[in-house]
């Protein structure tokens, strides 16, 4: 079947099999390899990438559901000249990530919870990432690294439609 | 893990996915958010030969007052149920109950309807649903009809929803803000229930205490004829049949039970601690 959808701001239409999960969809038919597939069973959420503005977990979701929908992934987060999203410099600055496979899903997760609560409290951030595994056991510093994006203001929240261009 | 090969068919209205139905029978199965069909699918568990996508249908997301009832949309997400503010005046379990399903990723996938029609006796809609009572209107080929919840879910994974038949809407009693209280225990947060109880209006509901989620009767009785919450808690594992599992054995889920249950009656009751 055809399916057209936007991916980080670029339109695209590719003939897919139904059953082909948008994960697998946009590893394998976009190449945007950094969306991570842990545990393949809804739970670890290292497949989170935002779909018309909310955070999904891409293992459990079809292509041919994401039909005529954005799509953002980690890759689509970074501005034209490379400067990166709010919540990456936050993840960056406050090492808020250890082996690093969580990362992108925590990243999505994080701007789908800060788009719907600007300002959340320690405890807000470990509820709204309770999707989101870290094997590494490092969330303090995640937390950290969402409430310091928090405090650099609302492009924290702010999901990138296309190149460069804030929704 | 790959769902076997299906044939995917996007439905505009709810008359377009009833006549896929007909067409198709047994061998199709309804999609919305596909959050607890395509797990199941993963693990070629399900196998459907056709998939029918209700997720665009428009009109299936709504909350309204309807005379003593309050009318729900099948198709409303579980994120926009938690915030529905109408919900929160007339049947402010339901929201509540709908925050504490999985965690926000599934909240924005998952729906009312497909949670109502998948049966699993661990989630956490039907049990509240079950304790406000109310009832389950589906459409099929021969137009809508309405099922009291009741008589709804006849076991795990088994409904009364005939192949051919869509859930299109949820009808409960307003309940204003009488005293309710939903208690659920798990190991994680973002788990099922190992034993979830909902209690509105002296009706009592047990989530993963037997195949269907169950009112507790006996507590219900017990209730009704006076009885202490103490006491009446002491009869919630009444009946019941519980599964045994990693998590817990029966007797915990029964201790679970009487337990949750007494919380519950004494939130619901404002009995020390205030509703959440």
């Amino acid at each position: 079947m055809k399916v057209t959808l936007t991916v980080n701001g670029e339109p695209r239409t590719d003939e897919v099999e139904p059953r082909l999960l948008l994960a697998h969809y946009l590893r394998e038919v976009c190449g945007l390899r950094a969306t991570n597939i842990g545990c393949d069973t809804t739970s670890c959420g290292a497949c989170t990438v935002i779909v018309d503005g909310l955070s999904v977990k891409s293992c459990t979701v079809l292509a041919a559901q994401a039909d005529d929908c954005q799509v953002t992934t980690l890759e689509g987060l970074a501005g034209p000249d490379g400067e990166l999203h709010p919540v990456q410099s936050a993840f960056r600055a406050e090492h808020g990530l250890q082996c690093g496979f969580c990362t992108p899903g925590m990243v999505m997760a994080a701007i789908g919870l800060l788009a719907d609560n600007p300002d959340p409290s320690d405890r807000e951030v470990r509820e709204g990432l309770e999707g989101n595994l870290c094997r590494c056991t490092g969330y303090h510093n995640i937390v950290r690294a969402v409430r310091a994006a928090a405090g650099a203001g609302p492009a924290a929240g702010r999901v990138p439609q296309a190149q460069g261009e804030d929704a | 893990m790959i769902p076997g090969p299906f044939e995917f068919v996007r439905a505009a209205s709810v008359e377009e996915a009833v006549a896929a139905l007909v067409a198709h029978g047994d061998d199709a199965k309804v999609i919305a958010g596909g959050h607890s069909l395509l797990p199941l699918m993963k693990l070629r568990l399900a196998m459907p030969a056709v998939l029918v996508d209700i997720g665009r249908i428009p009109g299936l997301s709504y909350v309204r007052v309807e005379g003593d009832e309050v009318a729900i949309g099948a198709g409303i997400r579980h994120h926009e149920l938690e915030r529905d503010e109408v919900a929160g005046a007339e049947v402010p379990i339901l929201p509540h109950a709908a925050g504490q399903v999985g965690d926000p990723q599934v909240r924005h996938r998952g729906t009312l309807g497909g949670t109502v029609a998948h049966s699993d006796p661990a989630s956490d809609l039907p049990t509240a649903l079950l304790a406000l009572g109310g009832s389950v209107v589906v459409q099929g080929p021969d137009g809508r009809r309405s099922i009291p919840l009741t008589e709804f879910w006849l076991g795990f994974f088994e409904t009364a929803l005939q192949p051919e038949e869509l859930v299109v809407e949820l009808r409960v009693p307003r309940t204003g803000p009488a005293g309710w209280a939903y208690e659920k225990f798990t190991r994680r947060a973002n788990d099922w229930p190992i034993v979830a109880v909902a209690a509105v209006d002296g009706r009592v509901a047990l989530a993963n205490m037997a195949g269907t989620v169950v009112r507790a009767t006996a507590t219900e009785e017990a209730l009704a004829r006076g009885a202490s919450i103490a006491e009446a808690a002491a009869l919630a594992a009444d009946g019941t049949s519980p599964s045994a599992d990693m998590h817990a054995d029966q007797e915990y889920r029964r201790h679970l039970a009487r337990l949750l249950t007494r919380r519950a009656l004494e939130k619901a009751a404002g009995v020390g601690v205030t509703a959440a």
